[in-house]
Parts: C-alpha cells; sequence; structure tokens
C-alpha cells in the first residue's frame, strides 16, 4: 500500500515534467536537456523561500515563472545565437547548476517542520485524521489534472495552434506571417515553467533540495512520454496529455518494482537509464512492424 | 505591383564552388499580373521565388513592393502579405491538425495569435461553404486530420488556407508537380478560378509547358538567371504549347542535357 501510494504519488509530480518534455520533445522535436537543470531550480527556489517563511502556495507560480524564464534562455541561445538545440540545453544544464548551487546556497537544503503544501494549518484541518495518509496524493492528483487542463486548454487556443503547427511543420507558421523562433522560445518557456513547477511540487514532498536531484530528470521525461504515446497511440477518446501522466505513472512503477524485487536503490539511474532503453527499442520495434501486441515491460 | 531590381546573387561567394545565378536581374510584376514563369532546372525560377519571400538573403539589389523596399526584411514578415503554395503537398498544411483546426488557424492571418480559442465556431458555416467549392467532399471531413487526406486533397486545403486572408501576392511554387496528372488538372482550374475571383497577383512556377500557355496573362521562361523570354496581353493568347517548346529545347541543347 505504501509502496502504491508513493508510485502515485511521485508518478504524479513527475507527470507535471513529463508534460514539459511532452512540448518539447514532442510537439517541437527539441531534445531539450535544460529539464535536468530546472527541475532542481524549481526545488531549490522552492526550499529557499519556505525556509524564509514564504507561502509555499506562493511558491507554485514563482517556480513556474523562474522556469519559463530558463526557458527562455534556452530558446534565445538556440533561435537568436544559432546554438544547436541539443547543445543550447546543455548550456543551460550546465549553468544551472551553479544558479541552483547560489540559489539554494548549499547542495543540500531540507526543509523539515516546515509548512508545504501538504503539510499546514488549512490542510491539516481539512483532512480528518484518518485521511491524513492520503491527504498528499489527493493534493498531487489535484494539482496534476489542474495542469493537464490549463495545458489542454493553451493547447486548443490560437497561440496553443500555432505551437502545434511549428512541431508540425514549421514552413507554416512562417507562411501564417508568425516569427517560428518566437513560437518554438514560447513552447520552451512553458516547457521548463512545467518542469520548475513539478521540482517545487517534489521539494515540498521530500521536504529537501538536494543539487544532485536533477540528474536523469530528463530521461524519466521522455520515457514516461514515450510509454505514453505509443501505449495510448490508438485510444482516441484520451487526450495525448493525460496518456503522458499514465506513461508517468506506469514508469515511475516499473522503476519502484525493480527496487521492490531486490535491487538497491542506489541503483536506480542505472534502472532508470536501461528501462529507458528498453523502452525505447521496444517502442522502435512497434513503429517498425506496426503490431499492437508488444507492450512495455 | 512587385519590382526586382538589380539583383545579384552568388552561391558560395569565394570558393571554387562559385556560382552566379543573378547578375543584376530586374523583373517587374504588376497588380493583377498572373504570370507563369518556366524554364529548365537551375534556371533559378524557384531561387526567384525564394528572394521575393526571403527564404534566401540577396547580395544586394533592391525588392520593392508598391514602392516599399522589402529587401532588408524578415522572411515571416514578408509572407503576412504574401500566400503561398509549395511543391510538396505537407508544406501548405499541419499534418497533426484537423481541416477545421488548419482552416481557422489560415483564417486568422494577419491577426494576433492570443489565447482566444482557436477555432472560431461561428466560422464554420464558412469554412464548408469555402471547402464545398473544391468540390472534393471535404466538407464533411472537418474533423479528420490533414494527415491522412491525399495530397491531392491537401493541396487543394493548402490552396484555399494561403488565399483565405487577404494577400497581395501569391506564390505558387511548382503546386501541381507532385499531383497525378488528373488531380494537378483539378487543382489548377481550381487555382485559375481563385485568382480570378480574388484577383491577387500570381507568379507561377510549372514544369508543365502546357499550364503555362493556357493559364495566366503573362509568360516568362527563364534561364541561367535571365528572362529570355516574355511575353504578356494578345502576344500571350496567340503563343501555342510548341512554339515555346522549341524555344525551350534550344535552351536545354545549349545546356548540353
Amino acid at each position: 500500500m505504501t509502496l502504491l501510494l508513493s508510485v502515485l504519488e511521485q508518478g504524479m509530480i513527475y507527470a507535471i515534467m513529463a508534460l514539459g518534455v511532452y512540448i518539447t520533445y514532442k510537439i517541437l522535436d527539441f531534445p531539450d536537456l535544460t529539464v535536468d537543470g530546472s527541475f532542481p531550480m524549481g526545488a531549490a527556489i522552492t526550499c529557499m523561500l519556505i525556509s524564509s517563511g514564504m507561502n509555499p502556495l506562493a511558491a507554485l507560480p514563482i517556480t513556474f515563472a523562474a522556469g519559463a524564464l530558463v526557458g527562455i534562455c534556452t530558446g534565445l541561445i538556440h533561435v537568436k545565437l544559432k546554438v544547436r538545440d541539443l547543445l543550447s540545453g546543455i548550456i543551460m544544464m550546465t549553468a544551472l547548476y551553479t544558479v541552483n548551487l547560489r540559489i539554494a546556497g548549499r547542495a543540500n537544503l531540507p526543509i523539515y517542520n516546515m509548512a508545504t503544501i501538504f503539510d499546514n494549518g488549512f490542510i491539516n484541518a481539512v483532512f480528518p485524521e484518518g485521511m491524513s495518509a492520503y491527504k498528499t496524493v489527493i493534493i498531487i492528483f489535484l494539482i496534476t489534472m489542474i495542469t493537464k487542463y490549463l495545458l489542454d486548454g493553451y493547447m486548443s487556443t490560437k497561440s496553443g495552434f500555432l505551437l502545434r503547427a511549428v512541431g508540425d511543420n514549421d514552413v507554416i507558421v512562417t507562411s501564417l506571417g508568425v516569427d517560428k523562433g518566437l513560437v518554438k522560445i514560447v513552447g520552451l518557456a512553458i516547457a521548463n515553467g512545467l518542469v520548475a513547477l513539478s521540482g517545487c511540487i517534489f521539494a515540498q514532498q521530500q521536504r529537501y533540495f538536494d543539487i544532485s536531484m536533477g540528474t536523469g530528470t530528463v530521461v524519466i521525461g521522455l520515457a514516461s512520454v514515450i510509454i505514453g504515446t505509443s501505449l495510448f497511440k490508438k485510444v482516441t477518446f484520451f487526450k495525448i496529455t493525460s496518456s503522458v501522466v499514465i506513461g508517468s505513472l506506469l514508469y515511475k512503477g516499473c522503476v519502484a518494482l525493480a527496487i521492490r524485487m531486490g535491487l538497491p536503490s542506489t541503483d536506480l539511474k542505472l534502472i532508470t537509464a536501461v528501462l529507458f532503453l528498453i523502452i525505447l527499442v521496444i517502442g522502435m520495434e512497434r513503429k517498425k512492424t506496426g503490431g499492437r501486441h508488444v507492450r512495455a515491460n | 505591383m512587385l519590382e526586382l531590381i538589380n539583383i545579384n546573387k552568388n552561391y558560395n561567394a569565394g570558393s571554387i564552388n562559385e556560382l552566379c545565378l543573378f547578375q543584376d536581374f530586374c523583373l517587374k510584376i504588376d497588380e493583377g499580373d498572373f504570370v507563369a514563369v518556366v524554364g529548365s532546372n537551375g534556371s533559378g525560377k524557384t531561387s526567384m521565388l525564394n528572394i521575393i519571400c526571403g527564404s534566401i538573403d540577396i547580395d544586394s539589389g533592391r525588392i520593392e513592393v508598391n514602392g516599399e523596399d522589402m529587401s532588408g526584411k524578415r522572411d515571416f514578415f514578408r509572407h503576412r502579405k504574401i500566400g503561398r503554395v509549395y511543391q510538396d503537398p505537407s508544406k501548405g498544411t499541419c499534418p497533426s491538425m484537423n481541416i477545421l483546426e488548419n482552416m481557422s488557424i489560415a483564417d486568422n492571418k494577419g491577426k494576433k495569435y492570443g489565447l482566444g480559442r482557436g477555432v472560431n465556431k461561428a466560422r464554420t458555416d464558412y469554412y464548408k461553404e469555402q471547402l464545398k467549392s473544391l468540390n472534393l467532399g471535404l466538407e464533411d471531413k472537418l474533423y479528420t486530420q490533414v494527415g491522412s487526406l491525399s495530397g491531392g486533397q491537401r493541396q487543394a486545403l493548402a490552396l484555399l488556407m494561403s488565399t483565405m486572408s487577404p494577400i497581395e501576392f501569391l506564390i505558387l511554387d511548382e503546386h501541381t508537380a507532385a499531383l497525378d496528372p488528373k488531380t494537378a488538372e483539378i487543382i489548377m482550374e481550381l487555382t485559375d478560378k481563385i485568382v480570378r475571383e480574388k484577383k491577387v497577383t500570381t507568379i507561377m512556377v510549372t514544369h508543365n509547358l502546357r499550364y503555362a500557355v493556357e493559364y495566366g496573362d503573362r509568360l516568362l521562361m527563364m534561364h541561367e538567371g535571365n528572362v529570355i523570354l516574355d511575353k504578356a496581353g494578345e502576344e500571350k493568347k496567340g503563343l501555342q504549347t510548341e512554339e515555346i517548346m522549341s524555344v525551350f529545347n534550344k535552351i536545354s541543347v545549349e545546356c548540353g542535357n
């Protein structure tokens, strides 16, 4: 039960990050490594704000804005300075390592015994004693769903249409008289905003910031997106964003299962990487044969 | 009115592969003209379109639209007044979006792409009516993804989308070349109809000499970066495909193909 709860909690927190990766990887076709820096940045800002007495709820919009700013930087490096997409992300990721250390002041910043969105006077009063084990998962579920619906909403606006168009066929964006570079920057801003928001919630749930917590974030995000989009390709009543959320849950489930089967938790990153490789290969196999019988894991 | 004045364009300048495409190239196209451009591969037809649209830079010269110099303006800025249909049917539409979404996004050209609803439901009937004029049955497929349409259907949609908003020029870059002969014929008739209805200045590059003779009211033949044949008005009306063909063969022989 505890295992299931922790999979649900972490899966849904990472789902918000995966939604960001979905925008860059699937829509913009931009393998954005900034994510490995913007996720811990969200956590660093959150722990810094909370330990200096800020309302934990206020950390959500603040981290989103900070993430968006980072995304804009990556976009400017790529679009204006014409640096290749992968390199733009690597530059930002590396730079953010130092920025995160500066924000947090040190490599590890715990926020034990401080109010978070999961543990404060109001929340504790709303949830009855018997429900307290589930309050975290319920709150995370609400935040993830709100984020998902906001993103769905954005995707059906005119601006969202442009974002979808630029990944599909950037020639048409130019034909419509719009600067395709600008659209890419907007996409990267939203994506990294979501990633930082995810980092913020992660920090509040785990109650610490650690400088190395971002390593492998992009792999988790990509794995979630690929599982979600390839498993539910044929299911039309599902929005693609829902598939990504479920993909994230499945992926976290797989990793948790591997640990449960006796692998030491220090092997986590290796498991993450190997699982991702398996998913990638299976994903390619599906594409080649067009078969529907191959299931991830 | 569109004027290209003393355009110079070299590819790979300064290297051993230097290729001079245009040297003091001049061309004037009047408002409302429907110009068909023919010429062999490498004659500069598509480069000329790219220069007009800003897709490639020029070394020197001026591109004037109604007297305003456009040569320093970015490509997307110039496209605000230009509709363009490409040879590749997938370039004029968004494959992962449905027909309704594609029409809506094109309908909004020239306006702000803000946070308003992407699809304007009130315009659906208008879109249907427009699609109906294509006679391809697309009006019943509003919610079909464009990626699953055939090349001809996509090209017809691209043509419609590129002319939905008020534009000053329509640029057709071998837009029937990737289609089968029958579909090409349909698209060409459709093009003629749209150009006549909207009275939009049009430049059409084609490899089909018959289309160039049959359609449009001016015909240009290009060769090695120069216009070697320019017929308009009554002269153009009297042209025969054979006549053009013989000129075309002559220049092709000179090139050695």
